[in-house]
C-alpha cells in the first residue's frame, strides 16, 4: 500500500468533556490526518441515525476503530442502536453483504474498574475478555480482521503517567498501522 | 383662553389616554377615538384649546413621520415595482373621482371654477386615517391595503400640482404666473441633492452619530433629517410628507434602518394622534348648525360617489370580492391636502372663504364617518360575505377519515404533512380559502367553513374519526370547538395546540388530555442549539433540554391550581404574569449538577 489507510474512530461516549481517558484518546486521533474521529453522540444526539451517511464512512474505511467506555460490560446505549441501524442484512453481513469485508476491527475502550477487578475472585467475577465475545463475533461476521482491542483499566483511579502512555501507545499504532510488531498481530 | 404649552399637552394626552382606550373597547378603533377625543375639547365640545389651525398645521407633521416610516419600509426596488397601481390605479381614482364630482358640481349649477377645485381637492384622501387604519389592522400585505397605498401615495404626488394650479384659476391669477418652470427645476434638484446626499452625506453622518453611542442624540438627528428635508420640500412647493417618503425610501438599506424607526415610531404614534385631535377639534360645528341640510347633502353626495367609484375600481386593481367594500371605505374621506387646497383657493379668491369652510367641514365630517363606516363593514358586510364563502360546505359528502384538522394554517399544516406522508387520511377544515386548491389537488379533503359548528363537523365524519386535531389560530374559537365536540363527540379524542399558558389551562378545564403550546417545543429546540454553541455537546444539550423540558411541564401542571383560584379574579395579564414569575422561581430549583459521570 503506498498511500497510508483510512482509518475511521466511531466514537461513541455520552458526555465527552466529562471524560478524561476517551477525550484524549480522541484529541490524539484527530491531530493525525489519516484518521476520521467520528462523534456518534454528537451527531445523533436524538439517536436518528443516519445509515446511508454511516455505511458511506465505512465503505471509505481501512480500518475501523470502535471506541468507547464500557458500560454494565458492553456498549453505550447509542453505539448499539448504531450497529442496529447500520450493519444491514445485505449490506454488512448475509447475502450479498460484503461491504465490510476484509476491513480491520479495533477495539479502543475503557474500564473504571481496575484490571484486578475483572478476576473470578474479583468484584466483577469474570475475566475482562469473556465480556467481549459478541463485538468480535459482530466484527467476523461481517468479515472484519478483530484486532485484539486497546483497554484502558481503572479509568476512575489512573495517574496521568500511565494515562499518557496508553495515549501515546495508541496514537503510535494508528500512526504505524497496519504495520506493527508481531505482538499486536494476531 | 390663555394656557401654557404645559397645561395644553396636559389637556390633549387627557383626551387621549381617556378617549382612545374607550373607543377602543367598544370596537370603534383609535382613529375614532382620537376624533371624538378631539371634539370634546376642541371649541364646540368644552372649549377648552383654541388654537386649532396651529395644532393642526403642526400635528400634521405626524403624516409626515408616517410616510418617512413607510419610505423606509420600501427600498426603491420594490418601490419601482409599485410603480403600475401607483401611476395606474391612483390616476385612475384621483380622475373619475374628479370627473364625476366635477359634472355634479356643473349639474347643480355650480361655478366651475368652485366645482373643480373643489373636486380636486374631495378626490383625495386622508393618508393619516386610511395608513393608520391599514397599520391597526394589519393590512398593509393584503390587496386592499397594498392599492389604498400606492393610491395614497400618487395623492400625495397629485396634490402639489393641484395646489400650483389653484391660484391660476382665482382673480388674482397673475401673480402666480411665472413660477412653473423654475419651480420644476428647483424640485428636481432637490430629488437630485437628496438622492446624492442620502447616500454620501447622511449615512456617514448617521455613522459618526450612532458611534457616539448617545441615544438621545440620535434620536435627535433622526427628527432633525425629517423635519429638514421636510422644510426643504415645502421650500420648493412639494409635498412634505412626499419628500420625506423619498427621503425614508433612499435610507431604506441603510443599517441604521431599525434604529431610525425605533427611534421615530412614538413621535409619529403621538404627533398622529393630536392630528386626529385637531381635525376632531376643527369640525365648525357653527356652519353645520347653519346650514345642517347643506353639509350633509354634500359630505353624503361626495361619500358616496367617492365610495361608488372607489368600489366599482376595486375590482380591476385585482382586490379580491371580501375587501372590496373595506377598499373603497378605507378611502372614501377627504384628506388633509383638501385643507390645503381649499385654503389656498380661498386665498387665492376662487371662491369665498364661506365656500373654504364649508367644504372644510365636509372633509372633516367624512374623516369622522369613515371608522364608522369601517364599523359597518366589519359589524355587516364581512360577516355577510364570510357566510356566503362558506355556503358551499354544506353539501360535502359526509367522510370517513381517521383524522380531523381543523385549522389549517402553519401549525396544522404540518400536522396534515405529517399525517399524509404516513398515508393517514386526513379532514381538514378551515376558514381562509387559500390554497385549498392546492391541497386538495394531494388528496386532501379540505373544506371552508367555521369548525365550531357540529352540522360540518358531523360531515366531516367526527361520530367516527379517531382523533381530532385543534389547531386555531383563535383562542375562542379554539375553545368554542372544544366545548361543542365535548358536548357533541364525548367519544373523540382532541388533541389540541395552545397557543399560550392561559389557553392550556383552559383546554385542562374542558378536559383536553393531549396538548401541546405552540412555540415551546420548538423554542426549546433553538435553546437546545444555543448550548451547543456555548460548548455542551450535543447530547447534552439534548438532554439539559429534555430535563428542562420535564421540569418545565411538571411546574406548567403545579401552577395549574394557582390559576384556577385566581381566574375569577385577577386580569389576564396579570395572571399571565403571575404564572411567569411563579415558573420562574421554581425554574431556579431546578438543580442543575453534574448529570452523569459513572462513565469515563
Amino acid at each position: 500500500m503506498t498511500s497510508s489507510p483510512n482509518i475511521i474512530v466511531i466514537l461513541a461516549h455520552a458526555s465527552l468533556h466529562h471524560s478524561r481517558v476517551n477525550r484524549r484518546l480522541a484529541q490524539a486521533a484527530k491531530a493525525l490526518s489519516n484518521v476520521t474521529v467520528h462523534d456518534l453522540y454528537e451527531n445523533y444526539p436524538d439517536f436518528d441515525i443516519d445509515m446511508q451517511r454511516e455505511q458511506a464512512l465505512l465503505a471509505s474505511a481501512d480500518l475501523v476503530v470502535v471506541q468507547h467506555p464500557i458500560q454494565w460490560y458492553s456498549m453505550p446505549s447509542l453505539l448499539k442502536e448504531w450497529f442496529d441501524v447500520v450493519l444491514e442484512y445485505g449490506w454488512a453481513y448475509g447475502e450479498g453483504g460484503n461491504a465490510l469485508k476484509g476491513k480491520s476491527y479495533w477495539l479502543v475502550a475503557s474500564t473504571g474498574g481496575a484490571s484486578d477487578t475483572y478476576r473470578t475472585d474479583g468484584m466483577h467475577q469474570h475475566s475482562f475478555s469473556t465480556f467481549l465475545p459478541a463485538q468480535e463475533q459482530t466484527a467476523r461476521l461481517c468479515g472484519m480482521t478483530w484486532i485484539p482491542p486497546h483497554i484502558f483499566h481503572g479509568a476512575h483511579q489512573a495517574d496521568i503517567v500511565s494515562l499518557d502512555q496508553h495515549v501515546a501507545t495508541y496514537v503510535e499504532q494508528l500512526e504505524t498501522y497496519p504495520h506493527w510488531p508481531a505482538k499486536h498481530g494476531t | 383662553m390663555e394656557h401654557s404649552l404645559l397645561f395644553n399637552a396636559l389637556i390633549y394626552l387627557l383626551a387621549a389616554v381617556i378617549a382612545v382606550p374607550v373607543a377602543k373597547k367598544l370596537g370603534l378603533g383609535a382613529v375614532l377615538g382620537y376624533l371624538l377625543a378631539g371634539i370634546a375639547i376642541g371649541p364646540w365640545g368644552l372649549g377648552l384649546i383654541s388654537e386649532v389651525d396651529d395644532i393642526l398645521h403642526f400635528s400634521a407633521f405626524g403624516v409626515v413621520l408616517l410616510l418617512f416610516l413607510i419610505g423606509l419600509e420600501l427600498d426603491p426596488k420594490r418601490l419601482w415595482s409599485l410603480r403600475q397601481p401607483i401611476f395606474g390605479w391612483g390616476g385612475a381614482q384621483v380622475g373619475l373621482v374628479t370627473l364625476a364630482l366635477f359634472v355634479l358640481g356643473i349639474a347643480l349649477d355650480v361655478d366651475w371654477h368652485t366645482a373643480l377645485i373643489a373636486a380636486l381637492g374631495l378626490s383625495l384622501s386622508s393618508t393619516a386615517i386610511a395608513l393608520a387604519t391599514v397599520g391597526e389592522r394589519n393590512l398593509m400585505a393584503t390587496p386592499a391595503g397594498s392599492a389604498s397605498f400606492a393610491i395614497l401615495l400618487f395623492q400625495d404626488m397629485a396634490a402639489i400640482p393641484m395646489i400650483a394650479i389653484v391660484p391660476l384659476l382665482g382673480a388674482n391669477s397673475a401673480a402666480a404666473a411665472g413660477h412653473g418652470w423654475t419651480g420644476a427645476a428647483k424640485i428636481v434638484g432637490v430629488i437630485i441633492a437628496l438622492v446624492i446626499g442620502g447616500r454620501y452625506l447622511i449615512r456617514p453622518i448617521l455613522r459618526i452619530i450612532a458611534n457616539t453611542g448617545m441615544r438621545e442624540i440620535f434620536t435627535a438627528f433622526a427628527l432633525l433629517l425629517v423635519i429638514a428635508i421636510g422644510l426643504l420640500m415645502q421650500w420648493v412647493g412639494m409635498s412634505m410628507a412626499l419628500g420625506t417618503f423619498l427621503a425614508g425610501v433612499l435610507l431604506a438599506d441603510s443599517e441604521y434602518r431599525h434604529a431610525l424607526e425605533t427611534d421615530l415610531e412614538p413621535f409619529k404614534g403621538l404627533l398622529l394622534g393630536l392630528f386626529f385631535i385637531a381635525v376632531g377639534m376643527s369640525v365648525d360645528f357653527g356652519i353645520f348648525r347653519a346650514q345642517p341640510w347643506v353639509v350633509l347633502g354634500l359630505v353624503t353626495a361626495f361619500l358616496s360617489i367617492k365610495t361608488l367609484l372607489l368600489y366599482l375600481l376595486a375590482k380591476s386593481f385585482g382586490i379580491p370580492r371580501g375587501q372590496q367594500a373595506l377598499f373603497a371605505f378605507l378611502l372614501s374621506q377627504g384628506g388633509e391636502f383638501a385643507f390645503v387646497v381649499f385654503g389656498a383657493a380661498a386665498t387665492a379668491n376662487v371662491f369665498s372663504a364661506e365656500i373654504s369652510s364649508l367644504l372644510v367641514v365636509a372633509v372633516a365630517l367624512s374623516m369622522l364617518a369613515t371608522p364608522l363606516l369601517l364599523l359597518f363593514y366589519d359589524r355587516v358586510l364581512a360577516p355577510r360575505h364570510r357566510a356566503e364563502k362558506n355556503r358551499p360546505d354544506e353539501r360535502i359528502e359526509p367522510q370517513d377519515n381517521p383524522v380531523i384538522i381543523a385549522g389549517f394554517g402553519r401549525f396544522g399544516q404540518i400536522i396534515g404533512r405529517l399525517l399524509h406522508a404516513n398515508r393517514i387520511g386526513v379532514t381538514v377544515l378551515d376558514h381562509d380559502p387559500d390554497q385549498i386548491d392546492l391541497l386538495r389537488k394531494f388528496g386532501l379533503k379540505v373544506f371552508y367553513g367555521d369548525a365550531t359548528r357540529i352540522d360540518l363537523l358531523t360531515v366531516a365524519g367526527a361520530a367516527k374519526a379517531r382523533a381530532l386535531v385543534v389547531a386555531i389560530d383563535e383562542v375562542a374559537d379554539s375553545l368554542a370547538l372544544v366545548d361543542a365536540v365535548r358536548e357533541a363527540f364525548p367519544a373523540l379524542p382532541i388533541f389540541a395546540r395552545a397557543r399560550n399558558v392561559t389557553h392550556y389551562y383552559e383546554l385542562m378545564d374542558r378536559g383536553v388530555m393531549v396538548l401541546e403550546r405552540e412555540t415551546f417545543e420548538a423554542a426549546l429546540q433553538l435553546g437546545r442549539q444555543v448550548l451547543h454553541q456555548l460548548g455542551f455537546g450535543a447530547f447534552e444539550a439534548r438532554q439539559a433540554a429534555m430535563k428542562f423540558r420535564k421540569h418545565n411541564i411538571k411546574t406548567l401542571l403545579a401552577v395549574y391550581p394557582f390559576y384556577k383560584d385566581q381566574k375569577q379574579m385577577v386580569s389576564m395579564a396579570k395572571q399571565a404574569r403571575d404564572e411567569l414569575r411563579e415558573m420562574f422561581s421554581r425554574d431556579a430549583q431546578l438543580h442543575n449538577g453534574e448529570s452523569r459521570d459513572g462513565w469515563d
